[in-house]
């Protein structure tokens, strides 16, 4: 990695590096390199029973990939000085993230190949795409698919609902702090917390508060997770009702934001409140209102937890989400190979979905600014 | 402007103001009823939860069944109790996992942050714009993907159910939005000031210590306080790669409602015992999360 012109911060090398830095330098990395291979190597060796060491997991190529990583940090600082101390700063991320996302990406697809069921004691077969045609068999993984659509979809209500509140909030109220806090506290809630607390006790169908509420209403048996489409509702509702604050609270910061004299023009211009929303607010909002859907949109991709804990993707998969859905599969058939599979599959489809709306939304803007 | 048009407009601003305080109250209620609901509820027994009471002294008289299934009453706080130990291991778990995962990730993306703010690296074909699209990427990531490729490599690291392990994971979990923030951060700090360091005989690094961490020092407290709240209520991880040691309150907290014949109280209680550090960080916290939500998102 090296550093090249245009750093913001100049540093100034004092003087030329020494050759024996250069070359201790150069040493330690090829050192530590060295070890790392023969670590792999011996413990490759061990797992195909060549010899027999005695050692039984791989924590001593972790410790290898550690003094590696740092032999590399120090073998930058020796061998190229100040710009090595440069280096430093980005290093630790780098190594940390590789090791834990690339590293275990190559493996998963890997395991993506093959038939493994963690239950039996077989052990990895490799099947090639036996998972995928599986998979493309496998109603109750599109019925998740399915499901996600509509669960995305809800974000443009969250949205509105969101924006709405953002307006209240920026109106000249009293109170304003204590209303912020209280409207940002389901965002701290835990979904599991959520699952109980909404839908196992207050959606109760006997004596939860919000059945009998239901009840006072008119609704004879309020039953929340009995129907397909009311249950998705449902599980809608909550995840709402946890998320909403996110969008509120970026909504709100554009809001402020916005400059003052824009909105005193207007309203000098004589534009009522509902023309300048809609002629001048929202236009204006536009960026951040962008920013807040697809990072919702981006966590909503990952709901999992409040249907793991509520329904189990009940009744009939109707609630299931893709993350739910593999997480029974693992959990009751501990298939570790077709889980894998499906989740692989899943983040190309949302490496697609993802950018292909960023695109669309950059030329969108483009073309209306 | 005629007096009826004055009376007009004058009634219709109050109305307005009228309208937009129930709304306020009415959101607010939805927002506090389910915590209202959760904390009294640990404080009835069976009949009164049937009969769907809910105001104390009132309808029913409070009662410390809930806390004292979980070892937590006044009664019982001295004794021993298993349920408490069990309890208070999983909420030490959890305080020491999303600490230390919260630590680990602001100062490993701290530093890059600012050495992606301030220096020009250059790795293969990336560049500064390519670096950090590749850790902001991350935040699209699934867990799904990465839970069962960990549940292996854990399994054969022999770090299945052990805390680092979580921590280990929970980092990587929130390590882009801690770059997302303090990127934002350090953007917004004048550069001139390192320079000065830099002339009065200081490093890069001493700079960077010495002037910009305390500069940028809210900023950072944001985003631990954020890594926080999502490693605090993080479930999906802690369900599929912990089981007896490791176990954090979230999966404590699942696994009691899987169980036939809810405890109402008993539930009750866990949940509000579960919140409760949350509920006090955000009141008490909120200039924090909202910085540290609203940094690089608003221009």
């Amino acid at each position: 990695m090296t550093a090249t012109e245009g750093d913001l911060l100049h540093t100034v090398e004092t003087g030329d590096l020494p050759e024996w830095r250069r070359r201790a330098g150069r040493w330690i990395v090829r050192g530590a390199t060295g070890l790392l291979a023969a670590v792999v190597a011996v413990q490759m060796m061990q797992r195909q029973g060549v010899l027999d060491w005695g050692i039984t997991t791989w924590r001593p190529t972790l410790y290898a990939y550690l003094i590696w990583a740092v032999a590399i940090g120090a073998g930058q600082v020796l061998s190229r000085g100040e710009q090595g101390k440069r280096a430093l700063f980005l290093l630790p991320a780098v190594f940390f993230t590789v090791a834990m996302v690339i590293f275990p990406m190559i493996f998963g697809v890997s395991i993506a190949l093959s038939d493994w069921n963690l239950a039996s004691l077989d052990g990895r077969k490799f099947n090639g795409l036996a998972n995928f045609w599986q998979m493309m068999d496998d109603s109750y993984y599109w019925n998740a698919m399915k499901n996600m659509g509509y669960y995305v979809a809800a974000v443009a209500v969250e949205y509105a609902i969101a924006f709405g509140l953002a307006l209240l909030l920026n109106a000249q109220i009293r109170a304003q702090k204590f209303f912020r806090v209280v409207f940002l506290l389901p965002l701290m809630l835990s979904p599991v917390a959520v699952s109980w607390m909404i839908g196992k006790s207050m959606m109760e169908v006997r004596f939860g508060p919000l059945a009998n509420f239901a009840r006072w209403l008119g609704w004879e048996t309020p039953s929340f997770f009995g129907n397909p489409m009311i249950a998705r509702t449902s599980i809608m509702l909550m995840d709402a009702w946890t998320f909403i604050p996110f969008m509120m609270i970026l909504m709100l910061a554009g809001l402020q934001a916005l400059p003052k004299e824009v909105m005193e023009a207007a309203k000098v211009d004589g534009a009522g409140a509902w023309q300048t929303f809609w002629k001048i607010t929202f236009p204006l909002l536009m960026p951040v209102s962008i920013t807040a859907i697809i990072l919702r949109i981006i966590f909503k991709l990952k709901l999992a937890d409040i249907v793991i804990n509520v329904t189990s993707g009940g009744p009939g998969g109707a609630t299931d989400t893709i993350t739910s859905f593999i997480f029974r599969e693992y959990r009751d058939r501990s298939n570790v190979g077709y889980g894998t599979m499906l989740a692989m599959f899943y983040l190309v489809l949302i490496i697609i979905f993802i950018t292909v709306l960023l695109s669309l939304v950059s030329r969108w803007m483009k073309r209306h600014t | 402007m005629s007096d009826l048009d004055w009376d007009n407009a004058q009634t219709g601003r109050i109305g307005g103001r009228v309208a937009i305080y129930a709304l306020l109250i009415l959101w607010a209620a939805i927002c506090l009823f389910p915590i209202y609901w959760s904390v009294t509820t640990s404080f009835k027994i069976a009949p009164d939860v049937m009969k769907g009471h809910l105001i104390p002294f009132l309808d029913f008289q409070p009662n410390w069944k809930g806390f004292r299934s979980l070892g937590l009453s006044p009664d019982r706080i001295f004794e021993t109790s298993t349920v408490r130990e069990e309890f208070l291991k999983r909420f030490t778990n959890s305080v020491i996992v999303s600490v230390g995962a919260s630590l680990l990730a602001v100062v490993l993306g701290s530093l890059a942050a600012y050495g992606l703010s301030r220096f020009s690296y250059r790795f293969g074909p990336m560049r500064n714009k390519d670096i950090s699209f590749f850790f902001l990427s991350q935040l699209i990531l699934p867990p799904v993907v990465l839970a069962l490729p960990f549940l292996v490599l854990y399994r054969e690291l022999d770090m299945l159910d052990t805390r680092i392990g979580i921590i280990l994971l929970y980092t990587l979990m929130v390590l882009p939005i801690v770059i997302w923030i303090m990127r934002d951060q350090f953007d917004g700090i004048p550069v001139e000031l390192e320079e000065a360091a830099l002339v009065d005989g200081l490093s890069a690094w001493g700079a960077f210590i010495r002037i910009v961490v305390p500069i940028a020092l809210p900023g950072m407290v944001a985003a631990f306080i954020l890594c926080l709240i999502l490693t605090w209520n993080e479930y999906f991880f802690a369900a599929l790669l912990t089981s007896t040691d490791a176990k954090t309150l979230p999966v404590m907290v699942a696994s009691q409602t899987g169980s036939q014949g809810i405890n109402w109280w008993s539930m009750a209680a866990l949940s509000t015992a579960a919140i409760l550090p949350l509920v006090l960080i955000g009141i008490f916290l909120e200039r924090y999360i909202i910085k540290g939500m609203t940094a690089g998102a608003v221009k």
